[in-house]
């Protein structure tokens, strides 16, 4: 008798589901802790994050330029950059399509002579009605994008409209 | 003396002695039913939010890669949801006056965050990780859908711990190449030689991904 009660709590237990909900902070919990109602709290004013000197280091020192980092530059470009300067840089990209004010070509006289330090600084932190991109990409993969402007400054400006490489094609294709 | 039982009473024992077999047995099946149904997985439930934002628009229609929102998802367990500045790199410029967007200009100004609801909720005992399964070659639409179909998003897979081991299991046919990981869209079947070839391409040792430990700690 013991133990088929014993088995009959077992039972009820199991369908607990406290476990599924835990009483913790998970990224983007929210919490009745703070006022603001996020578990997430905003940076202590002066606060030093872990590898901030590191990354402070590597704006001040480009990496060497091979295959592999322009490989890296130009898919950081094509994720952070194309919507707006283009494929090609031309500054044509699909959001300047749709309004929004275009940026200087990247293949004019000026951005061909401007050195990589300039462009360092206008990812970091913007440039006109361009938002500062320092918090999401990260100071090699800036480095690793000004490398792949220098190559679309080196390769053919003058690709006419129509040819595959200006397409701003959208991932995916035009389904 | 009178029977004690009616003439009946075999039936209805034999009926008593099925149903003690049945009433179980279709208890635990529909228990089991209703656990894997939407209404209990959340599969294809759209999810209400602050702002009618729309995947597809974004994603398919003007060609803006997951991880320029995204932008932790392959280095952190978490996708990364925007912070406002992110929207507002567009949209300080773009669609200034729309009413749908009021609550990311009202955001921007007050620096209150916008509550977005989650779509995607794992049990607080799985530990999921983004980063893992994009480097192994999971797309996100092998688990997210059809993304740039979806003008409200929402659930595409059950999350069920099944679900979990089908792929756990046999992983091979649901990688992609590297070249489509990030595609709004699902690349459609592939053969089990591709599957093969991928595992390789991505250096997946099947042998510990049904381990409990894998997801859970």
């Amino acid at each position: 008798m013991t133990r088929v009660l014993f088995l009959c709590i077992l039972a009820l237990a199991a369908c607990k589901q406290d476990m599924v909900d835990q009483a913790k902070d998970k990224a983007y919990s929210a919490s009745s802790v703070w006022d603001d109602g996020a578990s997430a709290r905003p940076f202590v004013a002066g606060t030093v994050a872990r590898g901030d000197l590191a990354r402070m280091a590597a704006v001040q020192q480009p990496p060497e330029v091979d295959a592999a980092l322009l490989a890296r530059g130009q898919e950081r470009y094509g994720i952070f950059c194309a919507p707006c300067h283009g494929l090609t840089g031309r500054g044509d990209g699909r959001v300047v399509q749709r309004g929004f004010p275009a940026p200087p070509d990247y293949l004019s006289d000026r951005l061909r002579a401007a050195p990589a330090e300039h462009f360092m600084e206008v990812i970091a932190n913007g440039y006109g009605v361009m938002f500062p991109y320092g918090a999401r990409v990260a100071p090699r993969d800036r480095w690793a994008i000004v490398a792949y402007i220098r190559a679309l400054q080196l390769a053919d400006g003058e690709v006419t409209r129509g040819h595959p490489a200006r397409d701003a094609v959208p991932v995916g294709g035009g389904r | 003396m009178a029977q004690i039982f009616h003439a009946r009473a075999n039936t209805i024992i034999r009926i008593c002695l099925a149903l003690l077999l049945i009433v179980p047995a279709g208890t635990v099946a529909a228990w089991m039913v209703v656990m894997r149904s939407d209404y209990v997985t959340g599969r294809n439930e759209t999810v209400t939010q602050p702002v009618m934002f729309s995947h597809r628009h974004h994603t398919a229609e003007i060609g803006i890669d997951c991880r320029y929102c995204h932008s932790s998802v392959e280095d952190s367990a978490f996708a990364g949801i925007p912070p406002t500045e992110t929207c507002m790199t567009c949209h300080s410029q773009l669609f200034t006056e729309a009413d749908m967007l009021a609550p990311v200009r009202q955001s921007w100004v007050s620096g209150t965050r916008l509550n977005w609801n989650r779509v995607h909720d794992l049990p607080d005992y799985v530990y999921f990780n983004h980063s893992v399964h994009l480097a192994g070659g999971v797309a996100c639409t092998t688990c997210h859908g059809a993304v740039g179909e979806m003008r409200l998003t929402r659930q595409v897979a059950p999350l069920t711990m099944e679900w979990c081991l089908s792929c756990h299991r046999a992983p091979g046919k649901n990688l992609s190449p590297r070249a489509t990981l990030y595609d709004p869209f699902p690349t459609e079947g592939k053969s089990a030689e591709e599957g093969h070839a991928l595992l390789a391409e991505y250096g997946i040792d099947t042998s510990g991904l049904t381990d409990c430990s894998a997801c859970h700690r």
